[in-house]
């Protein structure tokens, strides 16, 4: 592939991206949105954390089936522990490196 | 600047083993370090990228990467509706501009941020522009050292299920947003485990977050 080859499809990539990154912004800024709305959308970051997360710890990826035993999960109960109880971002990601690269080690 | 850039520290942390790691996938699957800068700049989203990435190696046609990366992003609707709440009467032009930097980590932290208080604006997109251009830089890097980095060294491929995890742990306001994690992990993984594709994000997000409010209007009548 040539440069104008990957300028055509970064450039697709980016605006189909961007596109809905922005117009919901654009739109719902500027409106007065309804209680219940404000309400729900208030529960989308938990929702979407939560489902981006737990299906890597609890699911085999390349088989796509139920696992309990994965280091993942395993080192996520003290880093989730830790997160708790200090509520520092940087030091839980830290921490989860550390643990994660210990067990590989270690496991 | 300060303020955002203390929020915005771990995430560039986050980043950093990830970038790498899509510089190297890419340099092996022959893309040039011009290349993935132009990607990095133009795109901005490391998920979309890393199946670009895996999909020109596997030699498919650009629309069908574009497609897939449509359908990989859309779940950044969610976000941006949900930024709008701290956003109301903010001019189109900085939202505009503001919207490029949208991504999982920048928007977890930014919410965070805002529901405490004491965050405006450009705090926000400072933690959205820094985070961007740990990101470049990362990716880039990636394609130059890569080679030299073995494979899952320090625990690097932790790094973003720890923000998440930490991340999760900042919404937990109340038992409200308890019980709608909860019924979101849950159903993200059945739906996952049933469901070819990644479209258990934005369906397991919906959903909990439905019952979630649902469940908060009932529990207010009952009072």
């Amino acid at each position: 592939m040539n440069f104008s080859d990957y300028l055509f499809l970064f450039a697709g990539m980016g605006a189909v991206t961007y596109f809905p990154r922005a117009l919901p912004l654009l739109y719902l800024a500027h409106k007065k949105l309804p209680q219940g709305l404000i309400d729900w959308l208030g529960l989308i970051p938990v929702a979407v954390l939560s489902a981006l997360l737990a299906p890597s710890l609890f699911t085999d990826a390349t088989e796509r089936s139920l696992s309990f035993g994965k280091t993942e999960l395993l080192v996520a109960i003290p880093t989730l522990i830790f997160a708790l109880k200090t509520r520092s971002l940087g030091g839980t990601v830290l921490l989860g490196m550390l643990l994660y690269w210990l067990a590989g080690i270690f496991i | 600047m300060k303020h955002g850039a203390a929020a915005a520290w771990p995430i560039c942390l986050g980043y950093f083993p990830i970038g790498l790691a899509l510089g190297v996938l890419a340099q092996q699957a022959g893309l040039s370090w011009w290349a993935v800068a132009l990607m990095s700049v133009l795109v901005f989203a490391g998920s979309a990228q890393f199946i670009c990435v895996a999909m020109l190696a596997a030699g498919a046609s650009p629309s069908a990467i574009i497609f897939t990366t449509f359908i990989v992003n859309l779940r950044h609707t969610l976000m941006s509706s949900a930024l709008a709440v701290y956003l109301v009467g903010v001019p189109r032009k900085f939202l505009a501009f503001f919207a490029y930097g949208i991504t999982d980590e920048s928007f977890a932290v930014n919410m965070a941020r805002f529901r405490d208080g004491n965050w405006d604006r450009w705090h926000a997109l400072v933690v959205n522009q820094l985070s961007n251009s740990a990101w470049i830089i990362a990716t880039i890097a990636g394609t130059l050292v890569g080679q030299f980095v073995p494979q899952g060294a320090f625990g690097i491929d932790y790094a973003l299920t720890g923000m998440f995890i930490c991340l999760l742990v900042f919404q937990l306001q109340g038992r409200i947003y308890l019980i709608t994690g909860l019924l979101a992990g849950f159903i993200a993984v059945i739906w996952y485990l049933l469901i070819p594709g990644d479209s258990y994000i934005v369906g397991a997000s919906v959903v909990s977050a439905t019952l979630g409010y649902l469940l908060k209007c009932r529990y207010r009548r009952s009072q």
